[in-house]
């Protein structure tokens, strides 16, 4: 029988750079600095790192990079990628190794530097192959779900627009508060309401940012966590799921939840003893790529019933000072989006909640945080689901 | 008895016309949209003839047109595999003139009497692009016929043929020119078209001892609609027969204008009627066509055909937006988005019954459509065991969709569809031929076959969804 990963491994130090448009670095340099930043907040040195995995969609092509940034000497270093979830895979491995207890400490980094492209957003569809498959930019992905979402549950477009424009004024509320976050100013729901429009009906406040940058995670056994430091945090779940193309093949299938969400929560869920998602958890980083996918992960996490979303976002359920404070760092939206880069930084803001470092930001006594990546498109993700909470 | 033995059309939905801003002509037009090609119109026109009828017994595709994709590289291999066909065909490309049409004509009809193929399929189309505000732009059109010969059932037979050749450069197109000139237009039309088509004419009815006034229908191919007044006082046919050249409607369609014109006729005919079809280019063409008792029951197939497709149409707004479709006004403003690559012409080739005959799969087990074709089934993990199964010609309904306003279209917004077939099976496709006012959830559509983009050299074909053309 196979052993839950529950309170097996601790993380001890980690670090995030400013997420954003830097054009004064280069991947190497925000690896140097997450990396350092985690070192330093563990109290080790490079040289005390046994393994290391590495997240990166196209940054970085091998494990590479990350020795050569840092100057690891000759360690085994393998480069993850898993889509957007592709950070929180990387962790989710060294995990393993920890758990396996092959190596003592080890690093989990993500990174991505997606500004020197020339251009905006991320490509979609392209050459290779056959070429024929159309070309679905990931607004346009997500579009098709919200589209679907108003039919499906009967509601106004306006209204589904509103509960959107919401989530948008609440991450960029979040990210005014945090002096990382690639966008720190608030928004109104007129100007989100207001935007041009992207892909039907997503505005430009429904998307999150591109960004550059880097986070890195120290982890070990919790034995060798208490020699190190007292507020160490404890992983407690680690859920991830692979689609399988149902969405496009399966005519049955719905649009307005995502399979793998629930799949990969049910996991992280049961490994960490969760029975009540929406009381237990306190706060959640979610993959808010977009507006819609924070409305239909809080469904498909349990947070609210099926179609009830809107109103609990209208409710402010999970604004900051909400039953669940969900992006309480910006998410996606606001603190920026490295692709290889984003589940390492979600559990950053996670590991500083739970230690009270969190700031301005700061939840009341907060028990359990959760991370969560959705990468790939609608019909076919990879989703992954970390819950991480304080030693007992 | 050789003969016709079905025939359909094509008309693309969208006209330069009163509607249009700057197009400055009550005269309305046909146009392509960015993404169709004389190839798409031949594989829409294929599957209007073949509509109701067994593809597989096809046998032979003659492609008329003066505009193909490539210089080399047939275009009639494609046009078979994108109309599902088979592989054991004879297939030729017909082209460099306007006659193209009615030389395609006389080659399957003459294949069918020798023997030589019992079901031959003939399409002819063109997209005639002339320079912006010349006479070819408004006068020509864009559009596509396509006739099936066999040796049994026939609804019309050929009963005579005439061809002269004139060696003349009136209208032309020189390698890697992409708009036709022409001489001056006093000799184009005095030594070019009317002396041809008077000639053949006169001696098409010494050959056959037929008189002008035994035909029930004239059909003149003419560049314009003073020519073909002109041509037809020359043959002095009587104008109350004449055949509706479709001036100010659809437009001078080129290589296939003679036989869009027939397919109109024939769509109309009684039995036993005798139709004279006159076509011009470097010389001249004569056809005697005659209905059989059979014409009421081809009819009937369940086509579109010339009086469908013209009856189903869309204005242009701007008349830039049809120069910025025919790639002769760039209004690209920077980089959006990388361009995309060529695809590679291995996975193209293995990939085909996907891309090209859109074909999905059945499961063998639990019956589930999937597509593109799957190894292992979705639903029941059969693996291995599916029947090959056509959707382009399913019908399908609206289940999702996203309009991208920052996509590198040239007809902005970008329509992404995600939509299930009639008879299972999902797909996502862009859309197109779609007026974005009408796009809702649960609309009916269509398949249709287009142009992807050329890259690398390549044009990329595949098939794009459309509302249900009317």
């Amino acid at each position: 029988m196979a052993e839950s990963i529950k309170d097996r491994v601790a993380v001890i130090g980690m670090g995030c750079t400013a997420f954003g448009e830097r054009w004064d670095k280069n991947g190497e340099d925000l690896m140097v600095d997450a990396v350092y930043e985690a070192l330093a907040d563990a109290g080790i040195e490079s040289k005390d790192i046994q393994a290391a995995w590495l997240g990166s969609q196209s940054t970085a092509a091998t494990g590479q990079p990350l020795a050569q940034a840092v100057k690891l000497e000759y360690i085994p270093i393998t480069r993850v990628e898993n889509a957007c979830a592709t950070a929180s895979d990387a962790f989710r491995n060294a995990c393993y190794a920890v758990a396996a207890g092959v190596y003592d400490i080890v690093l989990a980094a993500g990174v991505e530097k997606l500004k020197d492209s020339g251009f905006t957003g991320l490509a979609g569809g392209g050459g290779g192959g056959t070429a024929v498959s159309p070309p679905t930019p990931p607004p346009v992905q997500f579009a098709l779900a919200a589209q679907r979402y108003a039919h499906h549950y009967g509601m106004k477009p306006e209204d589904l627009k509103r509960a959107l424009a919401r989530i948008a004024v609440k991450n960029h509320h979040n990210g005014s508060l945090n002096p990382k976050a690639h966008f720190q100013r608030e928004i109104t729901i007129e100007q989100a309401l207001s935007a041009p429009i992207i892909a039907t009906p997503l505005g430009l406040f429904d998307c999150c940012g591109v960004s550059d940058g880097s986070a890195a995670a120290v982890i070990t056994r919790p034995e060798i966590a208490k020699q190190l430091r007292s507020d160490y945090v404890l992983v407690k779940g680690l859920g991830l799921t692979c689609g399988g193309r149902q969405g496009t093949l399966q005519s049955q299938y719905d649009f307005v939840h995502f399979e793998e969400n629930v799949t990969a929560a049910k996991q992280a869920y049961q490994q960490a003893g969760v029975k009540n998602p929406l009381k237990e958890i306190d706060h959640a980083e979610v993959h808010d790529c977009f507006s819609i996918t924070e409305l239909i992960i809080c469904e498909d996490m349990g947070w609210a019933p099926r179609g009830k979303a809107p109103e609990y976002v209208m409710n402010g359920v999970f604004d900051l000072e909400g039953e669940l404070a969900v992006n309480p760092d910006g998410g996606l939206k606001c603190f920026g989006h490295p692709i290889g880069a984003s589940g390492v930084r979600m559990l950053y803001e996670v590991y500083k909640q739970l230690q009270g470092k969190a700031g301005p930001r700061q939840r009341k006594n907060p028990t359990l945080g959760l991370t969560h990546n959705l990468g790939g498109t609608p019909g076919s993700f990879t989703c992954a689901v970390t819950i991480v909470g304080g030693r007992d | 008895m050789a003969g016709i033995i079905s025939f359909g059309a094509y008309v693309p939905v969208w006209r330069l016309g009163e509607a249009t801003k700057d197009w400055g002509s009550k005269a309305e037009r046909s146009v392509t949209n960015f993404d169709e090609d004389s190839l798409t119109m031949s594989v829409a026109a294929a599957t209007d003839c073949l509509a109701g009828l067994d593809r597989k017994a096809v046998d032979g595709l003659y492609v008329a047109s003066t505009t193909f994709p490539y210089e080399e590289k047939q275009a009639a291999s494609t046009i078979a595999t994108a109309a599902d066909l088979g592989t054991s065909i004879f297939t030729a490309d017909v082209g460099h003139s306007l006659r193209s049409g009615t030389i395609a004509v006389t080659m399957a009809m003459n294949a069918v009497k020798a023997g030589s193929g019992k079901r031959v399929l003939v399409t002819a189309a063109d997209v005639r692009l002339g320079s912006p505000r010349s006479d070819v732009e408004r006068n020509g059109g864009d559009g596509a016929a396509a006739l099936l010969f066999g040796d049994t059932g026939e609804a019309a037979t050929i009963e005579a043929q005439h061809a002269v050749t004139n060696e003349i450069l009136d209208v032309w197109r020189a390698e890697g020119e992409t708009t036709l000139r022409s001489w001056e237009d006093r000799f184009v039309f005095q030594e070019g078209y009317l002396k041809a088509v008077g000639q053949c004419v006169t001696e098409l009815l010494k050959k056959s001892g037929l008189k002008m006034e035994q035909f029930d229908k004239v059909i003149l191919s003419a560049p314009d609609a003073r020519r073909h007044a002109e041509a037809v006082r020359l043959i002095k046919a009587d104008p109350k027969k004449v055949q509706d050249p479709l001036f100010g409607k659809l437009g001078a369609t080129g290589t296939a204008f003679a036989l869009m014109q027939l397919v109109a006729a024939l769509e109309e005919a009684k039995p036993d009627q005798c139709i004279l079809v006159v076509n011009y280019g470097d010389g001249a063409d004569a056809l005697v066509v005659k209905t059989t008792a059979r014409i009421a029951d081809v009819q009937k197939l369940p086509r579109r055909g010339m009086k469908g497709f013209l009856a189903s149409k869309k204005a242009i707004g701007d008349y830039a937006d049809y120069l910025k479709w025919r790639g002769m006004y760039s209004a690209d403003s920077g980089v959006r988005r990388p361009a995309a690559s060529g695809p590679s012409p291995a996975a193209l080739y293995r990939e085909q019954a996907e891309v090209l005959r859109f074909q999905g799969v059945k499961c063998n087990k639990c019956s589930t459509v999937q597509y593109p074709p799957q190894r292992v089934c979705t639903i029941c993990h059969e693996k291995d065991n599916f029947t090959p199964t056509r959707l382009s010609d399913r019908r399908s309904k609206l289940f999702t969709y996203s309009m991208d306003y920052i996509a590198g279209t040239p007809d902005v917004p970008l329509v992404i569809s995600v939509i299930d077939f009639d008879i299972g099976g999902r797909a996502v496709l862009m859309m197109t031929d779609r007026d974005t006012k009408e796009v809702k959830i649960d609309m009916p559509l269509e398949l249709t076959f287009r142009k992807l983009r050329l890259a690398g050299g390549i044009h990329n074909y595949y098939w794009k969804s459309m509302p249900v053309r009317g």
